[in-house]
């Protein structure tokens, strides 16, 4: 009975921090872009309109879930659970803290892509099976987009897997211990610059999110895949989206940005608030990407295509050759 | 290790199971009253003109074909970039021949035109 029970305690954890990172990234996306729009963001709702997004997610749950007629009903009713259910997945892996993982899955990182890219399949079905003209524009562009992300997205993290030599995302933050001249930490943001660049780039198009947010602008294409998606269906789809983006930004901090660390304290000292100082870390990302949204203008669908394959492909691959060059060279050196 | 595969098991469990309480607590909270014009897809307003499954021109296919090989090639490239470290300079030189037949590749899918968004 308590094997069972320590089965599915931390996945129940996980669907408690998946809802409650929901709610608290909308609550925060709309601050946040009323601020860079100028305005206020939520105000009336608890205090300083904290208590909105929960109110909007009740109002959601009593809402009637309305199914068009002539959609392609089994698509249609499936695609919210696959979009969700890869995105609750990739919570498996993610290194919270030293100990604090769900799993400890020695192909972390791996896992974690593979399960983020199903959620383009989701998407897919959403927008088929709408019978919706939008919506299937939309998720045509959200696959021509994955399509061409995420290769890149996938290539920008070898070369720090080759200086580590693993993909569980744990030892990648552990080997980011530590100052170079004691002064910069040993972050690979700093050492593998250009990695990191384009991992933020293709990140940003494999979550759909501006700049590249093609399959679900507003301005042409009403909500892209979500269109006739209402009640808790749309909330599932909408959960997912800002789950996704945690997700990405837990992984940019544990592959590029040190994970539960801080430089310059020891980590003995740090050990009990780890899991905080990753989920402040990951929130800082989160932000970020909300800057960019607040700044950028869309970007054209053949633009990002020429991006993606012309430039972010042949250079990652550059930079991987580069990486193992100055590698072996380095061996050779230390060894002669 | 054997027992992460159980937990995530679990996980897709737990969702599916996650996502069927709340759809149908919704269904239970809410009225459902469907109508003629509520069932009716979404058109900016005006009754939907023509099937909803155009013909739609995928202007990817090309794309498609090339993201199928450049994905097998990362498959590969993941197994090589864990030994990296750990292996001699032989390595190295048979990942440059690697990826320069892919970018080979690469360069006549672009010289051919297959890059070129239509």
């Amino acid at each position: 009975m308590s094997a069972v029970l320590a089965a599915i305690l931390p996945v129940l954890a996980a669907v408690a921090l998946m809802l409650v990172n929901g709610v608290v990234l909308i609550y925060m996306l709309r601050k946040v872009l009323g601020r860079l729009h100028l305005r206020h963001g939520p105000l009336n709702v608890g205090p300083k309109g904290m208590v909105q997004t929960t109110a909007d997610v009740l109002k959601l749950l009593s809402k009637e879930d309305v199914i068009p007629t002539g959609v392609d009903r089994w698509m249609y009713v499936l695609a919210p659970a696959a979009v969700f259910i890869p995105s609750l997945l990739a919570y498996a892996a993610i290194p919270f803290s030293e100990n604090l993982r769900i799993t400890q899955l020695e192909t972390g990182l791996l896992f974690t892509f593979a399960v983020l890219s199903l959620v383009a399949l989701g998407v897919l079905m959403a927008g088929w099976g709408s019978a919706n003209k939008w919506s299937l524009i939309g998720a045509m562009r959200a696959a021509a987009q994955t399509i061409a992300y995420e290769v890149p997205l996938l290539l920008s993290v070898i070369p720090v897997v080759m200086v580590v030599g693993s993909l569980d995302l744990a030892q990648i933050v552990q080997a980011q211990s530590g100052t170079w001249f004691g002064i910069i930490p040993r972050w690979f943001v700093f050492a593998q610059f250009p990695a990191f660049a384009i991992f933020l780039i293709a990140a940003l198009a494999e979550l759909n999110q501006t700049p590249f947010d093609m399959s679900e602008a507003e301005s042409e294409l009403v909500a892209g895949f979500a269109t006739e998606y209402s009640s808790m269906r749309f909330g599932m789809l909408f959960l997912a989206e800002f789950s996704n983006s945690f997700i990405m930004s837990a992984i940019a901090v544990s592959v590029f940005f040190g994970g539960w660390s801080l430089p310059w304290v020891p980590d003995s000292v740090i050990a009990p608030i780890a899991p905080v100082i990753f989920v402040l870390k990951t929130y800082f990302g989160i932000f970020v990407f909300m800057w960019i949204r607040g700044t950028f203008p869309r970007v054209r669908i053949d633009q990002l295509m020429t991006l993606g394959w012309k430039w972010l492909i042949p250079i990652t691959l550059g930079w991987i050759m580069l990486t193992g060059l100055v590698l072996k060279l380095g061996e050779l050196g230390g060894a002669s | 290790m054997p027992h992460d595969y159980v937990v995530i098991g679990t996980f897709v469990l737990v969702g599916i199971i996650f996502v069927m309480i709340t759809i149908s607590t919704s269904n239970i909270l809410s009225h459902q009253k469907p109508s003629e014009a509520k069932g009716l897809i979404y058109e900016c307003g005006v009754e939907p003109i023509g099937a909803p499954w155009v013909q739609f021109h995928v202007g990817y296919y090309v794309y498609a074909l090339l993201f199928v090989v450049f994905d097998i090639e990362t498959v590969f490239l993941y197994p090589w970039a864990i030994v990296f470290s750990r292996m001699g300079m032989i390595v190295l030189v048979e990942m440059f021949i690697f990826v320069a037949v892919l970018l080979l590749g690469l360069a006549y899918a672009w010289k051919e035109g297959a890059l070129r968004w239509r």
